[in-house]
């Protein structure tokens, strides 16, 4: 099998964001079960839920609410979840059609593959950067879920003690890179100012949950829009973590 | 409820969200107003996760060693620092503060 130009770079590219995320998959995996869940469930959530957000969303509200939180924490994954129904939607036409190929294709559309698809001009180099880095994160996510749930176990008590803080500190580091526009920024301060008014006031996991009105509030009025720098879209961007994902919509890769 | 019922439903959850994007029509994505209201939860999700799990204890606000490990996060992110290395920078803060016995 050969590869043009374009196709190396976007297999490149892949494979680099794969080894970049595999080191989230090792929190993941030790908070997980510091929090809880065994190894088994841990494993679960990384080979059949896959992504990185929503998985740490369950491990979170289950470790401060408590198994009375399931529900909490089902609906917080889910919500955290619905970008990828609309990478999803554009990631259709890179992959194709076939049926076979679709569900495979589903289970590995998530922020990275996503946004290395998006980052290649030619269709061809579209599709290698999407599968590339959509199997060399799955790999890299499992494997190293696996490690940081068995480190995890046999470090126990200790780990314990810093706990709560590293799920805090792990949801500051998956929210950060998204905070580059005006209105993530006024949502992220409005939600957090929320949930913090509810604590007392709310069961543990309705604070978490309630900010999904904020979002509603400021994304269907476009409240706080600010034009963005057009020049800032054409830029290749190859982090790991792409927040809002540059040339989602048609009518701006068109334009 | 049992654990095993959150991993399977949030899991089953995950996979219908993913395969409904490849059958609906392309012509949603026209609309931008979907996106934006997609990517704004992820970002009212994780920052209200990040509150709660800072000052939260049950249903009263804590203000214990979560705050300075936190703050220690956010500066390493600030700089550019790894993922990983951030979030084990606050839990080493935090349990050491809690080892001197100097925050709760």
């Amino acid at each position: 099998m050969s590869f043009s130009a374009p196709e190396k770079v976007a297999l490149r590219a892949g494979i680099a964001v794969g080894a970049a995320v595999a080191t989230y998959g090792f929190s993941f995996g030790a908070l997980s079960v510091a929090s809880g869940l065994d190894v088994w469930q841990t494993c679960v959530l990384s080979l059949f839920l896959f992504s990185g957000g929503s998985q740490f969303a369950v491990v979170g509200v289950l470790a401060s609410g408590g198994i009375s939180a399931g529900w909490t924490a089902i609906a917080s994954s889910a919500f955290l979840g619905l970008r990828n129904g609309i990478y999803s939607i554009r990631m259709a036409p890179v992959v194709g059609t076939s049926a076979l190929i679709r569900p495979v294709a589903a289970q590995l559309t998530i922020d990275e593959s996503t946004a290395v698809a998006l980052n290649q001009n030619e269709p061809r180099a579209q599709r290698v950067g999407f599968w590339t880095t959509g199997i060399a994160v799955y790999i890299g996510w499992n494997l190293t879920t696996l490690a940081g749930a068995l480190v995890g176990n046999v470090l126990g008590d200790v780990n314990g003690l810093g706990l709560d803080a590293v799920a805090a500190a792990a949801f500051l580091g998956l929210l950060w890179p998204r905070l580059k526009q005006l209105q993530a920024g006024v949502v992220a301060a409005a939600s957090a100012l929320l949930a913090t008014t509810l604590i007392p006031l709310a069961p543990p996991g309705v604070p978490v949950l309630a900010a999904a009105a904020v979002a509603l509030l400021v994304g269907l009025t476009n409240w706080f829009h600010r034009p963005e720098n057009q020049d800032a879209h054409l830029q290749p961007d190859d982090s790991s973590d792409p927040g809002d994902v540059p040339g989602l919509h048609r009518t701006d890769s068109a334009s | 409820m049992t654990v095993w019922l959150v991993v399977l439903v949030a899991s089953a959850l995950s996979f219908v969200t993913k395969y409904t994007g490849y059958l609906v029509p392309q012509r949603l994505l026209e609309h931008p107003t979907a996106t934006r209201v997609a990517n704004l939860l992820t970002v009212a999700m994780l920052s209200a996760l990040v509150a709660v799990q800072s000052l939260s204890m049950g249903q009263s606000i804590e203000l214990d060693a979560r705050i300075p490990a936190v703050l220690v996060a956010a500066g390493l992110f600030a700089l550019r620092a790894p993922f990983i290395v951030a979030v084990a920078a606050a839990g080493v803060v935090a349990a050491l503060l809690r080892l001197f016995g100097w925050a709760a």
